[in-house]
């Protein structure tokens, strides 16, 4: 059954959530004992080292993954008894490889609408909407360069009208003209609708500019998480201090062992600079 | 043929074991346990046949058709390791392809429901759909884990499990009927199909022979198409866990 989006509801909430992995006949955790609330209609930027598990708290979030302990809540029905299909479709994500479907831009853009027997959205006006030309629709989408990928994907997932969008590193691709594009286009939809966004991100400017709050995350536990001005000019733990005012910046990338986040952080580079912040 | 002059071909077997053994291959023991299990099991079906002809029950006929197909499901279902209940899933879609082709070729009176005529006629519809099924499993984990980013853009679109390995299940389709489709093309050209060859040697008259060979080349094209895609509609939901994310 579908909730409806409410302004007091909180879109997401986390109660102790875990995941883990098996590896090599060991147990592995990538992200343990995380709590925490999103409020519904506000942006969240979740920051931290590759490896953290920053993807992996993502895909809890539409069941792409299950959590292995605690529980997750999305407007307050935990996330295994939701209906998949609706809550998927409530709970947009842009990955961080901005896979093509098969066939023309155009194809990619109605494949959401196709899916759930919709009408078929106005091509154009989406393509504008983030900042590419209209001619683009009938070419095919693997011609696409690779911020043009990453903006026509954030564009596929936005024609389902989610009420949370999560975000995985979406601009990381983009130059920064583009990347301005595309983070206006989201936080109008999280001041003017109500969407309430997840934003994955290296660059801690860009953490600052659209977070109402910023999640710390490192070794698979929040370890930071406040409103933006407070984490970023104070934070609180050891972590934080290390982490955000970049004393030791190697170390905190080297810190968190093994392979990334899972499904969604494949072949992924991050960029240095932007955790250096 | 009389015993003495089949004996006489065993002259190949020793020929290919001669020269394993010149070259050293070291095939000398497989080359002959294969002609020992070839001749035995063919013996024996020989008997077998002989039986049920001379019988000629309904009942007896219908118990070897069940027969080769389970062993044919049995054989095409080691395919596909990792998708559960894949032997039920085979048995069925080899039995529908079956029961579908031969209910046509019964029901449309081209052949009559003799055992001479049903069970042949069944172990190359049965062994077909075997070898279109083997194809299937094999090729469907194959494109699933090539297309795994695809299925999961359409997951997180919500996508039903159909919906997201629609892509998935028309490739490998496409791929195990290849092999039924090359063979045909080329029929008459690079090979002569042993059905008819058999006839021909029994002195049957090759036009007739020529076409009872088509009536099976139309009935194995029907036969590869009709088992795929029953097998992709019974086992595409196996890509997916409860929470439809991709298991393969």
């Amino acid at each position: 059954m579908d909730i409806p989006p409410s302004d007091d509801a909180w879109a997401l909430r986390f109660v102790d959530a875990g995941r883990r992995v098996e590896m090599d006949g060991e147990t592995r955790w990538l992200l343990r004992g995380v709590g925490g609330r999103v409020q519904a209609g506000t942006a969240v930027a979740v920051i931290g080292p590759s490896g953290a598990g920053k993807s992996t708290l993502l895909s809890l979030c539409n069941l792409m993954q299950t959590p292995d302990a605690g529980e997750v809540h999305v407007f307050g029905r935990e996330v295994r008894d939701w209906d998949v299909r609706s809550l998927r479709r409530r709970v947009g994500l842009v990955m961080q490889q901005p896979v093509m479907l098969p066939g023309t831009v155009r194809d990619n853009l109605v494949a959401a609408a196709r899916l759930h027997g919709a009408p078929e959205p106005d091509v154009s006006a989406i393509l504008s909407e983030v900042g590419l030309p209209p001619e683009l629709a009938e070419r095919p989408a693997r011609d696409l360069s690779g911020g043009q990928k990453q903006r026509i994907a954030l564009a596929r997932t936005l024609v389902n009208r989610p009420d949370i969008l999560l975000l995985d590193e979406a601009t990381s691709a983009l130059d920064r003209e583009s990347a301005a594009i595309v983070e206006a286009l989201v936080m109008r939809r999280v001041r003017e609708q109500g969407l309430t966004a997840v934003w994955v991100t290296h660059d801690l400017e860009q953490a600052r500019r659209i977070g109402d709050e910023i999640w710390l995350v490192a070794e698979g536990c929040v370890v930071e998480r406040g409103p933006a001005a407070q984490v970023l000019a104070a934070p609180r733990t050891a972590w934080g201090r290390r982490f955000l005012l970049g004393t030791a910046a190697e170390e905190a990338d080297g810190a968190p062992a093994g392979r990334d986040e899972g499904m969604l952080a494949h072949g992924t580079e991050h960029r240095e600079e932007g955790t250096r912040g | 043929m009389s015993l003495w002059a089949l004996a006489w071909t065993l002259v190949f077997v020793a020929t290919a074991m001669g020269l394993s053994m010149w070259r050293r291959l070291g095939l000398e023991k497989d080359m002959l346990i294969a002609a020992v299990r070839a001749t035995v099991q063919l013996m024996a079906i020989g008997y077998v046949l002989k039986f049920v002809f001379r019988v000629d029950h309904a009942a007896l006929t219908s118990a070897m058709v069940l027969l080769m197909s389970a062993v044919a499901a049995d054989n095409a279902s080691r395919r596909g390791q990792r998708l559960a209940g894949r032997f039920w899933r085979v048995w069925m879609a080899v039995m529908s392809t079956e029961i579908v082709t031969l209910g046509f070729l019964l029901a449309s009176r081209v052949i009559p429901f003799q055992p001479a005529y049903v069970i042949p006629i069944s172990g190359m519809i049965i062994g077909n759909a075997m070898v279109a099924s083997a194809l299937f499993l094999n090729r469907l984990r194959g494109e699933a884990q090539a297309r795994r980013d695809e299925m999961m853009v359409l997951l997180t679109l919500g996508a039903t499990p159909r919906q997201a390995s629609r892509h998935v299940v028309k490739a490998a389709v496409k791929a195990s009927m290849i092999p039924t489709i090359d063979s045909t093309k080329t029929m008459g050209l690079v090979q002569l199909p042993g059905m008819m060859t058999g006839q021909i040697i029994a002195g049957a008259d090759p036009i007739q022979a020529v076409r009872y060979q088509l009536l099976i080349v139309f009935a194995l094209i029907a036969s590869a198409a009709f088992t795929t895609m029953v097998l992709g509609a019974l086992t595409y939901g196996r890509l997916f866990n409860e929470y439809l994310q991709p298991v393969v």
